[in-house]
């Protein structure tokens, strides 16, 4: 059998003699989205932590007593206008206007410091009131999820200003036009999490 | 060779499109609704029954996250060749399998310990 595939003394030959070429960052939009799926899971890690510790008050505050609902749905209004702007930079991008994509970048990073500056001020307030991250289980998770998520979004925002010195400086070339892509997916990926977020632990635990 | 690049370039192009305004508009206005009816459910309490509208709320927060991986994230079977549809079916298994396991094994868990619970306080 493996006589007959040698044939007329050549080796026969399994792989492809020369690779074919990449076009330059052609597979960067998968490996990002990979590093997304990554991220998802550490995600999913604090959601089971919060699902199971979610309950053990340890006789402190529960949900009830520190949740502000309208807080978190004006939290959510700006992290969803921040998606959206974002989305409206890319299909200036698309066009290739420079100072409409900067304009709409300006104002994502508007929302997204919004939507940071409410969730300090909600983490400061429950602080205050002595509902620290060392309190109880379920603080301890809470902080820790809803931390995460915030200190995603702040990297976001710092990524998105490094982005603009970026485009400031060589305009929208190819390079730059692929990090912004990347930012998108990240950017529209933390509203996703979000999602989870305010379902989960803020309309779940007003329910509880 | 160089016909073969262009076309892979292309491809690629093709496989990250960025939607269009009609695109993002629809998300964002499906997405508005979405997280509209669960707070007003909440805040209102107009479920009585709270683990129906749990399950409602998840619901909500289900289609949702479609919606944003459709209309922001232009999420299609095709895209990049169907990795990244590929890719996002084996994290949600793992999603589930963890959330899942995590919560099941943990509250027959607590449910076992409970009795511990009051021997403690009659402790000593």
């Amino acid at each position: 059998m493996a006589s007959s595939a040698i044939t007329a003394g050549s080796e026969p030959v399994f792989h492809l003699e020369e690779e074919h070429a990449h076009a330059e960052g052609g597979s960067t939009m998968l490996g990002f989205w990979l590093y997304l799926m990554s991220d998802c899971l550490i995600f999913a890690m604090l959601f089971a932590a919060y699902g199971v510790l979610g309950g053990n008050y340890a006789a402190g505050p529960a949900p009830k007593d520190l949740f502000d609902l309208g807080l978190v749905a004006v939290n959510t209004t700006m992290l969803l206008l921040s998606s959206i702007t974002y989305g409206f930079a890319m299909l200036t991008m698309d066009k290739g206007r420079v100072g409409a994509t900067q304009a709409w970048l300006v104002v994502t990073i508007l929302f997204g410091l919004a939507f940071l500056s409410i969730e300090l001020y909600e983490f400061a307030h429950m602080i205050h009131e002595g509902a620290t991250p060392q309190r109880s289980a379920f603080l301890s998770s809470f902080f820790t999820l809803v931390g995460t998520h915030g200190l995603h979004v702040t990297f976001g925002i710092v990524w998105m200003v490094t982005l603009m010195v970026q485009v400031a400086r060589h305009g929208l070339i190819e390079a730059n036009r692929r990090r912004l892509m990347c930012l998108s997916m990240f950017w529209h990926f933390l509203d996703v999490v979000w999602i989870g977020v305010f379902t989960f632990v803020y309309l779940m635990g007003m329910l509880r | 060779m160089s016909a073969h690049d262009h076309a892979d370039r292309d491809h690629t192009h093709g496989g990250a499109a960025h939607g269009s305004l009609r695109g993002y508009l629809i998300g964002f206005v499906l997405s508005v609704i979405l997280t509209a009816i669960p707070f007003w459910m909440v805040m209102t309490g107009a479920m009585d029954n709270k683990q129906a509208a749990a399950i409602i709320i998840m619901a909500f927060a289900v289609v949702q996250i479609v919606v944003h991986m459709v209309f922001f994230l232009h999420m299609t079977p095709a895209s990049e060749g169907g990795w990244s549809m590929l890719a996002l079916i084996f994290t949600v298994i793992l999603v589930v399998i963890v959330l899942s396991g995590s919560l099941w094994v943990m509250y027959h868990l607590n449910a076992n310990m409970m009795p511990g619970l009051h021997e403690m306080r009659e402790m000593p």
